[in-house]
């Protein structure tokens, strides 16, 4: 290990290193990021179906999030369209969650006894996933800095055990650690590379997709596919397909928010429509393992 | 036995959140209070505590026993059958022997011995956990295996049960009752071992944690005030702040900090919002009341360096926070009023009821209506409303003016104030699709007086685009500037009947679109200010607007369900389907408007009660006597509510005089007697102003023929007491009508008084009962007569006393 008390704080990669070794140690599985888009990580399969069911399941990972009107073509310090979430799920929750999170923020080198560490009420509900869960926002001296969850239902099933849900905002954490206002400039490595120098351009080709360019008419199809596809492979019980399509379809409604042609009223519409498709893929992959709800 | 002790209970549970603790420790309070009546049990005094990470209870001197107590319940007389006997005997589960027999009845006698304190106590904390009303709750751990599990606010993680000081043992989830809890988290995260109640708070205190949310309340109060002094800055006081940092912290220490003073440039109340709600921290006036670059946060420790590197943190945040602020404020200001109005449409109002967009339009039309109609007129409106309902008693005239609609202004003036209004209207909502209001949507209106001032609007314009949504709530300030009030009263107007005329009128409990709040602001508008409106004529007029948008929507309809169906077709056959469309609608547009007709009147009605209701509950909220009110309102028709308030003070100070409880007392006697009779009784229209001759039923007629004058049509000398009320009458309806007419009800009430010496002197001396039937009828009309004319002002009958 190195010494976390060195001068020169730790460096985006080296964060995330540091949160894998934690987790590692208090048994989790260390799992690579999702191969699709998805606008957070608890749509990644392994928080979303793995919480699902009687099972222990510890996992941590990192995964990038898209949320296309998030999008500032590079300008603003604070706001991504693409940005990474640290995550960890713990089932059933451990009696000790708070304490071992504490641990993981001393691992990556927050003082806690030079900086003001609150735990603010914050519920968190997914209607796109039929999920909900009670908790806090993690503040660290003001900076909301992690959702702490402990989901009571995922896709309209109650939660049989409980899993708690930990959701780091790396930029933000790193930006807090380094002391950086501006996301661009945080040290990716400790060998010179910037956030800058591997994301900026990305972002400012991708706002000006998302907003300016991608085919609307594509993206409607896509969607109407997409839904297609999932209700397909819920007839063929394949609940894992059927939930990377119903992924599909919500990516594909954000990108269409960006666009701009989703009107309000038609907007809940989508929603619920998505809803009901990851809903179906939990229902079947509860079918599928023999679990009641 | 026989001696008293404390008993503490803390639940230790993971972060609780801040809003929920006071009730908490109410329901704490109340849940151990009923389960120890139930054995009898009180404690002497209750203290309840709550932190983020407990919630404590401290009964103090409980006894150390239940008192044992005897139960006796009536039986059957030995001396009934043995169905009877046989019946209680198994009710009571006893035999005939255990039963006692006192004066021929038979008791059973339980005997119930008294039980220690600490066994009622180690079911009462489980009963009470189960039972807690937490807003929500959760399961956590290895148990929620079951949905059956504990619930609770968050994890539960430890119990002291401390009965003097003896644990009471119970284990509830896993967790077992003890003596020891933890102290602060980042300060002494080790366990502490409490002795009794006596030592709970000073132990947590030298832990670092303050139990007593009062005491932190304190503490945060005074030193964010003492800190915000030590910089030559005043402290913007907030006491719902003051309790949620309470809640937030076990070991609260304000501090200060200063943001970069260039954010100033953002008006001061986003930045007061976006630091209060989103960092929960209070802001600073300098010595001229300005907004200061400085805000005070509440850590939850002490930290090693005074606190430097958190004051800095937050700084960082708040400045992130300002930064988007500035930026939404900054590209907000570059777009007009006028182009963002225009992205109203986009935005649904009720799916019956258009979009945002139409419903400016309306507004628009009708704050210009409310000006041409002289019911808002330019300014200074006179400052001589009502004052919300209160019944003063030293009254003015109501209104100089007798004519509804004087028209004294120059045309000039008026269509001025009438375009102001329109523009205003037109711009009010334009901040709703603004990046501010997106961002803070409490601070719609408020931007748009922002962004209307920045863009050179008048005054006029800006304020009434700022405070048209006012008065929102009971203690919200009404509007005072013409151009607000019209702007305001529009909004209101068109919403109720909008929302009335899709018959989605309040029911019960719900009243999902604010609908009561609108009425009682109408009234508030219109009293505060003196306005002279007849309700039912603005109603009508709101109600031909929003039928244009209803009509012109099944227009775009249709428009787009022609072009559907044409898309790809050649010109001919296209123009054959535009005709047949268009035919089918004008069709579909009048047999819809003569339903619209059938169904308005009734919904109409129902908004003017819904109106009357609305300040009924007000004037009982603000004190005045409700059968006053009653005694108004009954006479019904009145739709124009300054007037209508403007009886019931008169009414008011009428009854407290000698004149008016004798008028009543003679009013009630008369209208007694003629209920004996079961005369019918005349109709009283308040706001269609019946005059003395314009009888309404064929009774009335008829007195009036036979009564008109001394001699007209009697055929018998009348008592000298009856032609002294005649005479009376004769003068007094004629006085009250005049004054009624003036909207002058202190003098209709004077008039009225007048009858109260001759009634008296009737009553004393005449026999209504006479045996001569002419005379009696005659007299019986003469009462009549009496009760029509003193219902003019009001019905008297709903009068107490």
């Amino acid at each position: 290990m190195t010494d976390i008390s060195a001068p020169r704080p730790l460096s985006f990669q080296a964060m995330i290193l540091r949160l894998h070794q934690y987790w590692s140690e208090r048994g989790c599985a260390i799992l690579q990021p999702y191969d699709m888009e998805m606008g957070a990580g608890t749509f990644h399969p392994a928080t979303t179906l793995r919480a699902l069911g009687p099972d222990t399941w510890n996992a941590a990972y990192v995964q990038p999030c898209r949320r296309p009107t998030d999008g500032r073509y590079g300008e603003n310090p604070n706001r991504l369209q693409h940005y990474y979430q640290y995550q960890v799920i713990l089932k059933p929750s451990p009696p000790d969650l708070q304490e071992l999170y504490l641990g993981s923020l001393a691992a990556i080198g927050v003082d806690t006894g030079l900086h003001d560490i609150r735990f603010v009420e914050d519920d968190w509900e997914s209607p796109t996933l039929g999920a909900w869960g009670l908790g806090w926002e993690v503040w660290c001296d003001g900076m909301e800095v992690t959702q702490f969850t402990y989901f009571q239902q995922m896709g309209g099933f109650d939660m049989k055990p409980v899993a708690g849900e930990l959701t780091y905002g790396l930029e933000r954490l790193a930006m807090y650690i380094q002391n950086v206002d501006n996301v661009y400039d945080l040290a990716f490595n400790d060998a010179g590379v910037s956030y800058g120098d591997v994301f900026l351009e990305n972002e400012r080709q991708m706002s000006t997709w998302n907003f300016e360019v991608a085919d609307t008419d594509a993206l409607f199809d896509l969607f109407k596919k997409s839904a297609a596809e999932c209700e397909r492979s819920l007839v063929a019980k394949l609940p894992i397909p059927a939930y990377e399509q119903a992924i599909k379809a919500s990516h594909t409604f954000n990108l269409l928010q960006a666009r701009g042609v989703i009107s309000v009223a038609e907007r809940q519409a989508y929603i619920g429509r998505v809803r009901d498709l990851a809903k179906a893929a939990c229902a079947a992959y509860m079918e599928k393992n023999g679990w009641a709800a | 036995m026989g001696g008293v002790s404390d008993f503490l209970l803390e639940l230790r549970s993971e972060e609780i959140p801040a809003r929920m603790q006071a009730k908490a420790r109410e329901d704490l309070a109340r849940l151990f209070a009923a389960e120890l009546a139930k054995a009898g049990l009180t404690a002497a005094a209750t203290v309840t505590y709550a932190t983020p990470r407990r919630l404590a209870l401290i009964l103090r001197d409980l006894p150390d026993a239940t008192q044992a107590v005897s139960e006796e319940v009536k039986g059957p007389r030995a001396s009934a059958p043995p169905q009877a006997l046989e019946g209680f005997l198994r009710k009571t589960g006893l035999t005939r022997e255990q039963l006692t027999e006192r004066d021929g009845v038979l008791y059973a006698i339980t005997e119930k011995p008294g039980r220690a304190t600490a066994d009622v106590l180690a079911e009462a904390i489980p009963a009470v956990i189960r039972a807690f009303p937490w807003p929500k709750s959760m399961r956590w751990g290895d148990a929620s295996l079951s949905t059956e599990s504990l619930r609770w606010v968050r994890p539960l993680q430890g119990i002291i049960a401390l009965f003097g000081e003896q644990v009471v043992p119970v284990t509830i989830a896993g967790v077992e009752s003890g003596a020891a809890t933890l102290g602060h988290r980042f300060h002494h995260p080790g366990a502490i071992t409490i002795g009794s109640a006596a030592d709970y708070v000073e132990k947590l205190r030298a832990c670092h944690v303050i139990v007593d949310q009062d005491e932190r309340a304190a503490l945060i109060r005074d030193r964010a005030t003492a800190l915000a002094a030590e910089a030559g800055l005043v402290l913007v006081e907030d006491e719902g702040l003051v309790a949620e940092n309470a809640g937030l912290t076990e070991w609260p220490v304000p501090l200060l900090g200063r943001f970069d003073a260039d954010f100033l440039s953002v008006p001061p109340e986003v930045i007061q919002l976006t630091a209060r709600v989103n960092q929960k921290y209070f802001v600073c006036r300098d010595g001229t009341g300005k907004l200061a670059n400085a805000f005070v946060c509440t850590a939850n420790i002490d930290a090693h360096d005074g606190g430097a590197k958190i004051v800095e943190g937050n700084r960082k945040v708040l400045a992130a926070r300002l930064s988007d602020a500035r930026f939404f404020y900054d590209t907000d200001l570059k777009v007009p009023l006028e182009e963002q109005a225009k992205k109203l449409d986009r935005i649904v109002f009720h799916e019956k009821l258009g979009t945002v967009a139409d419903k400016v339009e309306r507004v628009a039309k009708l704050a210009r209506w409310l000006v041409e109609e002289g019911v808002v007129k330019p300014s200074p409106l006179r400052g001589e409303g009502l004052g919300e309902g209160q019944v003063s008693h030293r009254d003015r005239p109501l209104c100089e003016t007798p004519t509804p609609h004087p028209d004294p202004l120059p045309g000039g003036e008026r269509e001025q104030l009438a375009a102001q209004a329109e523009r205003a209207a037109r711009l009010a909502k334009a901040d709703l699709v603004t990046g501010m209001v997106g961002e803070f949507p409490e601070l719609q209106g408020l931007m748009g007086g922002y962004y209307a001032a920045a863009q050179g609007e008048d005054e006029a314009v800006t304020n009434a685009i700022r405070d048209h949504y006012k008065p929102v709530g009971q203690g919200d300030e009404v509007p005072t500037d013409p151009v607000t009030v019209a702007v305001s009263l529009a909004d209101k107007l068109d919403t109720l009947v909008a929302f009335f005329v899709i018959d989605h009128a309040p029911t019960g409990s719900k009243d999902p679109y604010a609908l009561r709040r609108a009425a009682l602001s109408v009234s508030r508008l219109l009293l505060a200010n003196g306005l002279r409106l007849e309700l039912a004529s603005a109603v009508v007029e709101a109600w031909g607007l929003v039928r244009d948008t209803i009509t012109t929507r099944l227009h775009e309809e249709k428009f787009a369900e022609f072009s559907k169906a044409s898309s790809g077709l050649p010109s001919e056959p296209r123009g054959r389907l535009m005709t047949h469309i268009f035919s089918s609608l004008q069709h579909r547009r009048s047999s819809s408007s003569d339903e619209e007709f059938a169904t308005f009147g009734p919904r109409l009605r129902a908004l003017l009660d819904f109106f009357a209701d609305r300040l009924k509950v007000q004037q009982r909220e603000a004190g005045v006597r409700h059968d006053l009110i009653d005694a108004v309102f009954a006479l019904g028709g009145e739709d124009d509510l300054v007037r209508l308030l403007a009886r019931v003070r008169a009414l008011q100070s009428f009854v407290g005089t000698d004149d008016g409880a004798n008028l009543l007392a003679g009013y009630k006697r008369a209208a007694n007697i003629l209920k004996k009779e079961n005369f019918p009784v005349a109709p009283a229209q308040a706001g269609a102003h019946v005059s003395v001759d314009q009888a309404a039923s064929p009774e009335e007629a008829d007195m009036g023929s036979r009564l008109r004058g001394n001699d007209g049509g009697l055929s018998y000398t009348p008592e000298k007491d009856e032609a002294a009320l005649i005479a009376a009458l004769d003068a007094a309806e004629p006085a009250a009508a005049q004054a009624i007419e003036r909207e002058d009800f202190e003098g209709a009430m004077a008039a009225l008084a007048s009858l109260r010496a001759p009634i008296d002197a009737f009553f004393d001396s005449v026999t209504v009962n006479d045996s001569d039937p002419e005379k009696r009828s005659t007299r019986l009309i003469l009462l009549a007569r009496v009760r029509a004319a003193v219902h003019k002002v009001a019905d008297f009958s709903r009068i107490e006393g």
